[in-house]
C-alpha cells in the first residue's frame, strides 16, 4: 500500500499542465486523488509523473450561461451538489450526486476526474450520457469538443491523448417543466452502483410524452442509451402501462457479468431501475 | 461525584476516552523506534503449489535493502502453536513463518524483506521472484478428504459430542426434521490493521513487542519459547488495539518474523499490515456447512438433534486449534431442553486463508442453525415460533442445569437463567402483538415485510484464574495490574468501577494497567467475554483485601475496631459518620510504607493480589427480534428494526454493555447480509478490498433497542456478572433469516448465510 516512485508536478496554469503533458513520458493527471491514489497504493498503476492538477485554480468554476451550464473539470462534486442553479435547471445530476461515494469523498472527487476515470458504474458518467453532455479538451493545437456518446472509446478508455487534457464540461439544459428521476442499487449506500438508472421525461400540450432519455449504468463498458425504449414512449401518456412496456425493454439488453454479480441479476435491476426512474421522472413533470 | 459504593451498575464515562479524543492514542502504527527498519512480507499468489524456488536476487541488491529471508533462513524457528485443546493430532498442520516448499494459500508469507522505509521493502518485495507449480485446490470443505501431505488427511480430527440414546429417540419421535443449511465465511475486520514493533534492548538482553492484543503472557510465553529465550527476557506491551473481534492478538507468523529480525539484524523492526494484506493474512472465520437433524414428539418437544457438520479450517491450524469447532458442538443445543443429543464436527483443512475465532465463535453459526431447525420444526406443526420455543425452553426451576457436554474443556453447566422470562419481556419490548398487526396490514397493501426471532445462550467467563494487583500509594493514588488486555471494550473503566466500590475511591483516579508483560507475571488476556468475569473478579477481591488491610492499619491509630470502620471518599472514617473522613488512605498507606515503624518485620505496602478462579463458564443468554422489508425489484433487504433482549446477571457499566451489543449486531448484520470472503475456481479470492468485502455502513444500521436485564446473577462469581462481548452477535443470523421467511411468506426458504439480494430475488420470483 506505498505507491511505487514517481515525481510529482504542481503546475498552476493550463498551458503549464500541457506543457508537462507534451514533455513528460508515462505521466497521469492528479485530480480529486479518489481513484488514483488507492490505485497507486495497490500498485496497479506506475506512473514515472503524476501532474497534480489542484493548484490549477483556473479548471474549477460553474457558470450558467442561457441554457447552457458550463462546468470547470476540477469542480468538487460536493460543490456541484450543493449548486442551487444545478439543483433548479439540472435536477437529474444533483439527484444522482447524491449517490456518487460518501461526503468525505465527494469534498475531493471532481467531476473532471470522475469522467476520465470512466468507471462503467459511475453515476457522472451515466448522467454526462443522459444529458447529452459535451467534453471540452485541450492539447497541444487547441481545443476540440468531444460529445459524450463519443467519449468512451471503450472499458474504462475515455477518447483523451496523453498530450490532451479535459477542462470542462458543457451541459445543454434539459427544457424547463421537464421530469428526471434517478436510481441506483447497490448493496451498500455509496457504493458503485450494480445497476443505475437515469430518465429524462418532457410533455407536450396535450400531455403526452414529448422527448424521453434512459440511460443505465453499470451494464455494460459504457453507460447504455435504451433507444427504442425512448422511441417507444414518445407519444404515449406518462403513466404505469407505458413505462412498464420501456421497462421491458431493459430485459433484451447484453448485461456484463463479473465474479460476484451474474448477468441475469444486472438485466433485472435494469428492468425494475427503468421502470422506477422513469416513474420518478413522470411524478416531477410540470 | 461517584466516590463510593455504588458505582457498579452506573453508566459513568469511559476512562478510556480522553486519549483517543484528544488523539494521544497509541495504536499500533504509532509506535516508531530510532533506526527502526520496515519489514515487508511477500505472500503467494497461488492457493496451493509447489515452491520451487525463490529468486531474491534483484530485491537483495536495491538501495536499502538490508535483508531478504525465505524459508531457509527461519528453518529452525518451529511452526506457530495452538493453544491446548483435547484434540489429538494437529500439531503437523501449523503453520510455517516462512512457506516451506508447499503454499496452501493465497496470501501465506514466502519471504520478507527488511529495509530502511516501508516504501523500498515494498519496491523490493515486488523483486522477489517465486517459481510455484500449480496443485489441485480444495475449496470444499464437505467433499472427500484428500492428502494435506502424504500420509496426512485434510481431516486431521472430528469433533465428536453425544449424551441421551440418539437412536431410540428418532425411532422413537412422532417426527423427524432434516435441515441442510451453511453459514459464509466472514471474520472480525477491525479498522485498525494488525502491527507489529520488535526491538532488542542489548544492554538489558530483553526482547520488547509492541503493537500487541489480546494473548500477550501466552505470546511472551510462546515466542520465547521459539526463539529459545526465557520468557522473562521476552515482554510484550499493548497501546490502544482499534477493535479486536478475535482475530487481533493471535501469534501470527509476522509476529515471530519481526522479533527474529530485531535480534539478528539488531535494529528496531516495523510490520504494519496494510488494508489488502489484512484480508488475505488474518484469521477468517464462520465457514460451516451443517446437516441438521431433529426428532421430535407430538407437541414439538425434542426429543433428540443429530447434527453433522464440516468446518472449513483454511490452509493451516493456527492458535485456536479446532476451538471453534468445539464451540459450535458444545452450544449448538442452545436453551431447550433437550434428552439425547449426537454431534459430528468435521475439521477440514482447504486451500483458503486459515481460520479461527470471530466474535461469538461457534455460536453465530449454530444459533443459526438451531433457530432454523426450531422454525422448520413450528412450521410443520403449525405452530407460532414463540410457542414452539415456550414448550422446549429450559424452566428457571431446572437451573442449574448441567448438559453432559464439555466446551472448552470445562463441563457445560447452564447456572442461571429465566429464558422464557426473558422471551416475555422481549415480546412486551417490540409490542409483538400490535406487529403482527402492522405486518399484516402492511402485507395486505403489497408490501414484503415479515419479523422473526433468536433465541440463545452465550458463553463467558472462561476460567481457569486471573490476578489482579492493587496497589496505593503514599500519595493515596491507586494502581490497578491486571493480566486482563484492552481491545477497546472499556476494560479500564470496568475493573476500575469495581475496585472503587470497595475502595471508596473515584473511579476515575485508579490508574488501570494492562496488556503488558513486564508488570504482572501471568494473565489471560482479552477474549471470550471473560474480563469482566474473570478479572473483574479477582478485582473485586483484591479491594477487597486492601480494604481490609486498610481498616485493620487504621483502627489501632483511630483507637476503633475495624469492624466500626469504613472506606468513603478516599478516606477511613466511621461506619455511622461516613462523610467524615478521619485519615485519608495516602495517610494509610505511609503507615504502610517500608520505612513505618509499624511494618517492621512485615511486608510493607498497602497492596493485595488476589486471583480468581473458575471451573465453570457462566451462560448469559438473549433474544434478538428483527422486522425486515423487502424490495420485490431488487432483493433487497432493508433491516426496518432490531431488538436485542440480553441478561447479563449484572451490568457493571450498562452504557458499555450497549455499546458492546450495539457493536454486535452491526457485525452481525454484516455476517447475515453482507461480509463474505468468496473466492473463485482457482482459490484466487474474490474480497480484498472494502470495495470487495461489504462492511455495513451506517447507512445499513436498523434503529436498534436493547433490554439489558438482571434477572439471572450468575452464581458463579461474587460479583454476579456474566460477559457482555458477544450477545450483540450472536443471534443476528438467526433472527435475520426468520424475518425474511416471514416476509417471503416461505417458511424455510432462507438456508444460507449471507443472505444475499440475488438469493431473495430469486424467491420473490420462483
Amino acid at each position: 500500500m506505498k505507491p511505487p516512485d514517481f515525481t510529482y508536478h504542481a503546475p498552476e496554469t493550463v498551458p503549464d499542465v500541457l506543457g508537462l503533458l507534451a514533455t513528460l513520458e508515462n505521466a497521469r493527471l492528479l485530480a480529486g486523488g479518489q481513484s488514483l491514489m488507492p490505485m497507486l497504493a495497490m500498485r496497479f498503476a506506475f506512473p514515472d509523473h503524476v501532474i497534480d492538477l489542484n493548484r490549477v485554480a483556473a479548471l474549477g468554476f460553474i457558470e450558467h450561461h442561457g441554457a447552457t451550464l458550463r462546468i470547470g473539470a476540477m469542480t468538487r462534486q460536493r460543490d456541484l451538489l450543493n449548486h442551487p442553479a444545478i439543483r433548479r435547471h439540472v435536477p437529474l445530476l444533483t439527484e444522482a450526486l447524491a449517490h456518487v461515494g460518501h461526503r468525505q469523498t465527494r469534498n475531493r472527487g471532481t467531476i473532471g476526474g470522475s469522467l476520465c476515470h470512466l468507471d462503467p458504474a459511475a453515476e457522472l458518467v451515466s448522467v454526462a450520457t443522459a444529458l447529452d453532455a459535451v467534453i471540452e479538451i485541450a492539447g497541444p493545437s487547441g481545443t476540440r469538443d468531444v460529445p459524450m456518446a463519443a467519449f468512451p472509446l471503450g472499458y474504462m478508455t475515455p477518447s483523451i491523448g496523453p498530450d490532451e487534457l479535459v477542462t470542462a464540461i458543457r451541459i445543454p439544459l434539459p427544457p424547463a417543466g421537464h421530469g428526471a428521476g434517478f436510481l441506483e442499487f447497490s448493496r451498500r449506500h455509496g457504493d458503485f452502483a450494480i445497476v443505475s438508472a437515469a430518465a429524462l421525461l418532457t410533455r407536450n400540450s396535450s400531455g403526452r410524452i414529448a422527448s424521453a432519455v434512459i440511460t443505465l449504468g453499470g451494464v455494460g463498458a459504457v453507460p447504455l442509451r435504451l433507444a427504442e425504449a425512448e422511441a417507444s414512449l414518445i407519444g404515449e401518456t406518462p403513466t404505469a402501462p407505458a413505462f412498464a412496456r420501456a421497462a421491458a425493454a431493459a430485459r433484451g439488453i447484453d448485461a456484463m457479468e463479473d465474479a460476484l454479480i451474474p448477468a441475469w441479476y444486472r438485466t433485472r435491476l435494469a428492468v425494475t431501475l427503468t421502470g422506477r426512474a422513469l416513474a420518478a421522472a413522470a411524478a416531477r413533470l410540470s | 461525584m461517584l466516590t463510593q459504593a455504588g458505582v457498579i451498575g452506573r453508566s459513568v464515562p469511559r476512562l478510556e476516552d480522553a486519549p483517543l479524543v484528544r488523539g494521544n492514542g497509541l495504536f499500533a502504527a504509532d509506535v516508531n523506534f530510532p533506526r527502526q527498519l520496515a519489514m515487508r512480507v511477500v505472500r503467494s499468489q497461488v492457493a496451493h503449489g509447489t515452491l520451487r524456488t525463490i529468486d531474491i536476487a534483484a530485491a537483495q541488491v536495491l538501495p536499502g535493502v538490508i535483508a531478504v529471508w525465505t524459508h531457509a533462513d527461519v528453518a529452525d524457528i518451529p511452526p506457530i502453536p495452538f493453544r491446548a485443546t483435547k484434540l489429538q493430532g494437529l500439531e503437523p498442520y501449523c503453520q510455517p513463518i516462512l512457506a516451506n516448499r508447499r503454499v496452501r494459500y493465497v496470501g501465506e508469507p514466502i519471504a520478507v524483506v527488511f529495509a530502511e522505509t516501508a516504501y523500498i521493502a515494498e519496491d523490493a518485495a515486488d523483486l522477489v521472484l517465486p517459481e510455484i507449480d500449480d496443485l489441485p485446490v480444495v475449496l470444499d470443505a464437505k467433499a472427500p478428504p484428500s492428502d494435506f501431505a502424504p500420509g496426512m488427511s485434510t481431516e486431521p480430527a472430528v469433533v465428536r459430542k453425544e449424551f441421551g440414546d440418539v437412536d431410540a429417540a428418532f425411532a422413537a419421535a412422532f417426527d423427524t426434521i432434516t435441515l441442510d443449511l451453511s453459514v459464509g465465511r466472514h471474520s472480525g475486520v477491525p479498522l485498525e490493521c494488525r502491527g507489529a514493533i520488535a526491538r532488542y534492548d542489548a544492554a538489558q538482553d530483553v526482547l520488547e513487542l509492541h503493537g500487541t492484543a489480546k494473548k500477550q503472557h501466552w505470546n511472551r510465553d510462546e515466542i520465547a519459547r521459539l526463539l529459545n529465550r526465557p520468557p522473562h527476557g521476552v515482554h510484550l506491551f499493548e497501546g490502544h488495539v482499534g477493535g479486536g473481534f478475535g482475530v487481533r492478538g493471535e501469534l501470527y507468523p509476522e509476529d515471530l518474523l519481526v522479533c527474529l529480525a530485531a535480534l539478528r539484524l539488531g535494529r528496531p523492526v516495523k510490520w504494519i499490515e496494510d488494508r489488502r494484506e489484512h484480508m488475505l493474512a488474518t484469521n477468517h472465520s464462520r465457514e460451516q456447512q451443517h446437516q441438521v437433524r431433529a426428532a421430535i414428539d407430538a407437541d414439538g418437544r425434542l426429543l433428540a438433534i443429530d447434527a453433522v457438520f464440516w468446518h472449513d479450517q483454511g490452509a493451516y491450524v493456527r492458535t485456536h486449534g479446532a476451538r471453534v469447532a468445539d464451540l459450535a458442538a458444545a452450544m449448538l443445543p442452545g436453551p431447550y431442553r433437550l434428552p439425547a443429543y449426537r454431534v459430528a464436527g468435521h475439521f477440514r483443512l482447504t486451500n483458503k486463508t486459515p481460520a479461527a475465532t470471530y466474535r461469538a465463535p461457534g455460536r453465530f453459526e449454530t444459533t443459526f442453525v438451531r433457530e432454523r431447525l426450531m422454525d422448520a420444526i413450528a412450521a410443520r406443526l403449525n405452530l407460532s415460533p414463540i410457542e414452539l420455543r415456550r414448550r422446549n425452553l429450559i424452566a428457571s426451576a431446572e437451573m442449574p442445569h448441567p448438559r453432559p457436554l464439555d466446551a472448552l474443556g470445562t463441563d457445560v453447566v447452564l447456572d442461571s437463567g429465566d429464558y422464557a422470562g426473558l422471551l416475555d419481556r422481549a415480546l412486551v419490548r417490540i409490542g409483538w402483538n400490535a406487529l403482527q398487526t402492522t405486518l399484516q396490514r402492511r402485507r395486505a397493501a403489497g408490501e414484503r415485510v415479515g419479523a422473526g426471532l433468536g433465541f440463545f445462550v452465550e458463553k463467558s467467563g472462561l476460567g481457569p484464574s486471573d490476578g489482579v494487583r492493587i496497589s496505593i500509594d503514599h500519595t493515596g493514588g491507586v494502581e490497578l495490574v491486571s493480566g486482563a488486555a484492552s481491545v477497546g471494550q472499556g476494560v479500564e473503566t470496568v475493573l476500575a468501577q469495581i475496585a472503587a466500590d470497595t475502595l471508596g475511591v473515584e473511579y476515575r483516579r485508579i490508574r488501570v494497567v494492562r496488556g503488558r508483560t513486564d508488570r504482572i507475571e501471568f494473565g489471560n488476556g482479552a477474549h471470550a467475554s471473560r474480563v469482566t468475569v474473570m478479572s473483574g473478579s479477582a478485582t473485586h477481591l483484591a479491594a477487597q483485601a486492601i480494604r481490609a488491610m486498610a481498616l485493620a492499619t487504621a483502627a489501632p491509630l483511630l483507637q476503633a475496631r475495624p469492624e466500626e470502620l469504613t472506606l468513603a471518599n478516599g478516606h477511613v472514617a466511621r461506619l455511622d459518620a461516613a462523610g467524615i473522613g478521619l485519615m485519608s488512605l495516602a495517610e494509610v498507606a505511609r503507615h504502610m510504607g517500608p520505612g513505618s515503624k509499624l511494618m517492621i518485620g512485615r511486608t510493607p505496602g498497602l497492596t493485595a493480589e488476589r486471583w480468581f478462579y473458575s471451573d465453570h463458564m457462566t451462560y448469559p443468554y438473549g433474544v434478538h427480534i428483527a422486522v425486515v422489508r423487502l424490495d420485490e425489484g431488487t432483493g433487497q433487504v432493508r433491516v426496518e428494526r432490531y431488538l436485542v433482549a440480553y441478561d447479563v446477571g449484572r451490568a457493571v457499566n450498562p452504557m458499555l454493555v450497549e455499546g458492546q451489543i450495539a457493536g454486535g449486531v452491526a457485525q452481525g448484520l454484516g455476517g447475515a447480509l453482507f461480509e463474505e470472503f468468496r473466492y473463485d475456481a482457482t482459490g484466487q479470492p474474490l474480497s480484498t478490498t472494502f470495495a470487495d468485502y461489504l462492511i455495513p455502513t451506517v447507512s445499513e444500521i436498523p434503529e436498534l433497542d436493547v433490554l439489558i436485564t438482571e434477572d439471572a446473577p450468575s452464581p458463579l462469581n461474587p460479583l454476579g456478572v456474566k460477559g457482555a462481548g458477544e450477545g450483540g452477535i450472536n443471534g443476528v443470523g438467526a433472527a435475520i433469516a426468520a424475518a425474511v421467511d416471514d416476509a417471503l411468506g416461505r417458511p424455510g426458504a432462507i438456508t444460507a448465510l449471507p443472505i444475499l439480494p440475488t438469493t431473495v430475488h430469486g424467491l420473490l420470483h420462483a
